[in-house]
């Protein structure tokens, strides 16, 4: 057997649906769900004599992703057509970006396992317009949907930089985090809103020469799962093929494939002789963008902290460990409201613990975002602050957050109401201690004659003390008390 | 009576109108009276509206009467080219495959003409998709010149042409991508202005050369193409390329127009117009001579860009058509062929069944000059082509205050003389595209008849936005002859 080390080598191109009110070219709604047929108009059906106006919002919400991508944005930029025939299309011709696209040369940090991260190159972001939907479920006929023609889509293309598919569907994952928390897509993965075409292919060492396979583009995959299963399954293919064949990469031989869900297989659409000839040329409908730097500034003044900008921040200056550090950053409303928390003087750590332990599952469980759960980041804080006092316990104080959460009342007065507070007096507590040592004398026994049976029997005592407080004694404190009694 | 009112023109119609000594109705009767006789013989229209025109009259009347306000073409019957969408009535474009495609919104032009309170008459033959310079192109039917029957009326406005010659409208919107008002305006002896790109909106037109097309008057008299220009002239936002008033501010036309340019100075272009019909040229001369007379300086200059305006022409034009052409396939509307197989046959099928053949010819062409491997050669040559005829214009207009010549090579041809023959048809657009290429405004005003007593054409083109001037230097020549008065014969119906 010879040997045989393999490099895969994917580079992606993602479609990002802009959560602008209406669409690209025209004043529909963009809305997901609709009756079909129900959000057009004569310009998005592309009727004979109806001319294109493009939506500012889309370009600026294109632009703000860019900058956050670290993107260089051109001073000039320009529309073209992309020829092609599809029932889906109904101008036969995509408006989109060919040769001066709105943005280039940029860049994505994607965080990899234990806080590591790795730098993926961008090769350029440009603004196009999305197409309709194909239905087949009537019976001899399709039929066409276009409530989705005309939303606008910004395209990310990536350099081919990612080298496993842990890195692949980091990318993915940190991309929709990014838009999310810039407010400019809802990237929800089952509405279409982020598609992914991956561009694989393997650098093969064998007998100490170097192989690299031809290249697949693998087209419209719309889940993480997808991306990742069908880039597994890829991998495994041009291996396999390669040993089979022995082809390699050369002009020309780049083939395109489709996933089949089902089967979890790839299959091949089409090969690079195929391949469609777009006839691309400047769009005379609309006028060419000129982008002042002033107005560009403007955008990047909306800029906000990134996700993974902040994910760090919180491990290098909270503590916090990645895992929760990023359940943190999935969404911007969490970590602004864990902001406010810990700015209103909660402990990060403690915060963090109340965040992740009850109010992200409240949220699941309401189906919304944190921030809209009820909670007002100062009791959070006040909350925090009680636990770290030892004024109510850990698990008081989760049933606290649950209690603020449907009240929106102080921490405080919840703690009161429902005699919550920790007794740490301990004079109070010694009396209760030594009525417990006196009702127990085995136990006592127990623990003064050491051994295995020792540490059970302190255990039961601290038990017992709790119980005869109905759970608010401190913790802490009995253990110190029983401890001084019985050594 | 009818006649005398007919040969009104729209100014003057209006004015009437506004102060109730003549009835909108009564000239909108008129109209359909002559329609209903003349026009299958000249078939000018593809479809007219006569119980709505009527009504819009009596409303027109009606606000007259009772002292309200109303816009300023209230009243006056005009015509539409059949490829501006319309909310009434079918836009076909003179295509099979449009034939029965009601759009559901109006042209920005046509919403323009509908708030000046004028009556749409009917919608007017063309070109298929305004491809052609004949009007035999159309799908539909055919419409001949009022002068002489056996004669195209020019294209691809032809309809319009013949309507407003006829009689059978008082002026009527065509669109010129390539000459398409013009060259029909001076086959049929009438005013047609190809307006500035950018200064009237092309919402709602159907598109053939995006980048060239513009909609603009054909008309009797100069007069009334400045009129019509202040209705439809000016930004709109629904077209992006519709240029921002505060940029070039629209003014009014007519308000000025009897004041002639003082030191006018004219270039001519003799190489240039070395290859127009010997009695072209000799009407142009004579034209020339008319503005000498009125104490213009003529020039003669060199625009050595303008023998590759045609070539560019029909690269940039067809290249665009093939894609604005794209989405008449079948699936959304117009045309659908029966028992596809499959849905590339819906395309292949409805599009060769309805399509004529200089539509499917251009299309050809221009998917050729976009492919890959090809558009350099092709599509962004002609685009720097296009860019040197800019450049020509704007040396061009540092030395005068406009460029002369005609607008065709010759007078109106026999019926099915070219037809067979597409490279000499493209070549009777010679003079006219070279407007559109540099995006110049240009107007055609008859300036003299040939020995059969065919009209002749002059084209005159002023710098970008500068239509106020050109319709004044039009205006000038216009006041000193007597050439748009005359009458076609054909018809002789205004005896």
């Amino acid at each position: 057997m010879a040997e045989l080390e393999y490099k895969v080598v994917v580079g992606l191109e993602i479609h990002v649906q802009l959560c602008t009110k209406s669409k690209m070219f025209c004043n529909c709604a963009v809305e997901f769900g609709q009756r079909p047929n129900s959000r057009v108009c004569p310009v998005c059906l592309g009727m004979p004599g109806v001319l294109p106006v493009m939506n500012k919002q889309a370009l600026e919400y294109a632009v703000l992703v860019a900058l956050a991508l670290n993107c260089e944005i051109a001073g000039f930029t320009k529309w073209d057509r992309k020829s092609y025939y599809y029932p889906d299309l109904p101008k036969n011709y995509q408006i989109s970006q060919y040769d001066l696209p709105f943005s280039a040369n940029g860049f994505i940090e994607i965080p990899l396992e234990e806080g590591r991260t790795k730098r993926i190159r961008i090769i350029r972001a440009h603004l196009e317009e999305d197409a309709g939907k194909n239905l087949h479920t009537a019976g001899n006929f399709s039929q066409v949907d276009l409530n989705r023609a005309g939303t606008p889509l910004l395209e990310i293309v990536t350099e081919p930089d990612m080298n496993s598919t842990a890195e692949v569907r980091a990318l993915a994952v940190e991309l929709q985090r990014m838009v999310r928390f810039l407010g400019v897509s809802e990237a929800d993965m089952q509405k279409g809103h982020m598609r992914f075409e991956p561009n694989i292919n393997l650098v093969i060492t064998k007998d100490g020469a170097e192989y690299k396979t031809p290249i697949v583009e693998i087209k419209n995959l719309n889940s993480f799962r997808a991306l990742e299963r069908s880039v597994d399954y890829e991998v495994q293919r041009q291996l396999d093929e390669f040993l089979e064949t022995g082809e390699t990469m050369e002009t020309g031989n780049k083939s395109t494939r489709g996933w089949d869900d089902t089967n979890e297989v790839t299959v091949l659409q089409r090969e690079k002789e195929e391949a469609p000839d777009y006839r691309y040329f400047p769009e005379p409908d609309l006028v060419p963008v000129e982008l002042t730097e002033q107005w560009v500034e403007d955008i990047r003044a909306r800029l906000c902290e990134l996700p993974i900008k902040r994910q760090m921040r919180y491990v290098s200056e909270y503590k916090l460990s990645d895992y929760d550090a990023g359940v943190l950053t999935a969404e911007r409303s969490t970590a602004e409201f864990f902001d406010e928390a810990v700015k209103a003087g909660g402990v990060a750590k403690r915060v963090c613990n109340l965040l992740t332990q009850v109010g992200l599952k409240l949220a699941n469980e309401a189906g919304c975002s944190l921030a809209e759960v009820g909670l007002v980041a100062e009791n959070v804080a006040e909350l925090a602050k009680m636990i770290d006092a030892g004024t109510v316990s850990a698990t008081a104080g989760n049933t606290i957050m649950q209690e603020m959460a449907k009240s929106g009342k102080a921490a405080q007065i919840i703690a009161e109401e429902l005699s919550l507070i920790q007794k740490s007096d301990a004079g109070e507590l010694e009396t209760i201690v030594d009525e417990v040592l006196a009702e127990n004398p085995k136990a006592v026994d127990d623990v003064k004659s050491g051994g295995k049976k020792s540490k059970k029997a302190r255990g039961f005592l601290l038990g017992q003390v709790m119980q005869k407080t109905k759970g608010r004694a401190n913790p802490k404190v009995v253990s110190q008390i029983l401890g001084k009694k019985l050594n | 009576m009818a006649n005398e009112l007919l040969n009104k023109d729209c100014k003057e119609l209006r004015d009437e109108i506004a102060a109730g000594r003549i009835k909108s109705v009564a000239a909108t009767e008129a109209v359909f009276e002559t329609i209903e006789k003349y026009d299958p013989v000249l078939g000018a229209y593809i479809s007219t509206f006569e119980e709505q025109a009527l009504a819009k009259a009596q409303e027109v009347d009606d606000k007259i009467a009772a002292g309200e306000a109303v816009g300023g073409l209230a009243g006056v019957p005009i015509a539409v080219k059949d490829n501006m969408c319309t909310t009434f009535g079918a836009t076909t474009c003179a295509s099979k495959i449009l034939e029965n495609f009601h759009a559901p919104y109006n042209a920005t032009a046509v919403e323009k003409l509908l708030s000046a309170d004028a009556v749409i008459v009917g919608k007017t033959n063309m070109d298929e998709f305004a491809m052609g310079s004949s009007t035999e192109n159309s799908g539909l039917k055919q419409t001949v010149n009022p002068w002489n029957t056996s004669c195209v009326p020019g294209g691809s406005s032809g309809g319009s042409a013949a309507a407003v010659a006829g009689r059978l409208c008082f002026a009527a919107l065509g669109s010129d991508t390539g000459g398409s008002i013009r060259q029909p305006a001076s086959f049929c002896g009438v005013v047609g202005l190809k307006p500035t790109y950018g200064r009237v909106s092309r919402f709602g037109l159907v598109a053939y050369g995006s980048s060239l097309d513009q909609i603009g008057p054909i008309t009797r008299t100069v007069a009334d193409s400045a009129l019509m220009m202040n209705i439809i002239a000016g930004h709109d936002p629904a077209d992006s390329t519709s240029v921002d008033e505060a940029a070039a501010p629209v003014c009014d036309y007519l308000e000025k127009l009897d004041e002639p340019i003082e030191k006018l100075k004219i270039a001519i272009v003799p190489e240039f117009v070395a290859g127009a019909d010997e009695q072209v040229q000799k009407a142009l001369t004579e034209s020339i001579d008319v503005y000498k007379g009125l104490g213009a300086e003529v020039i003669e200059i060199d625009m050595p860009h303008l023998d590759y305006a045609i070539a560019a022409y029909y690269v940039i034009a067809t290249a665009e058509a093939s894609s604005n052409l794209a989405r008449y396939d079948g699936v959304h509307y117009g045309h659908r062929t029966a028992n596809p197989k499959d849905y590339v046959e819906v395309y292949s099928k409805s599009r060769a069944e309805a399509f004529g053949k200089e539509v499917k010819r251009r299309i050809m062409l221009g998917t050729y000059a976009l492919s890959s491997g090809y558009y350099d050669a092709y599509y962004l040559k002609a685009l720097k082509v296009r860019n040197l005829i800019r450049g020509d214009f704007a040396s061009a207009f540092e030395k005068c205050d406009c460029v002369m010549m005609p607008v065709s090579p010759t007078v109106a041809f026999k019926i099915g003389e070219k037809i067979d023959d597409p490279l000499k048809m493209y070549l009777s657009d010679i003079y006219t595209i070279a407007a559109n290429l540099a995006g110049v405004p240009s107007i055609s005003i008859p300036c003299g008849f040939d020995e059969n007593g065919l009209p002749i054409g002059l084209q005159i083109l002023t710098p970008a936005f500068a239509e106020e001037k050109l319709l004044r230097i039009a205006r000038m020549f216009e006041k000193e002859t007597d050439w748009h008065s005359r009458k076609p014969l054909a018809t002789n119906f205004h005896e």
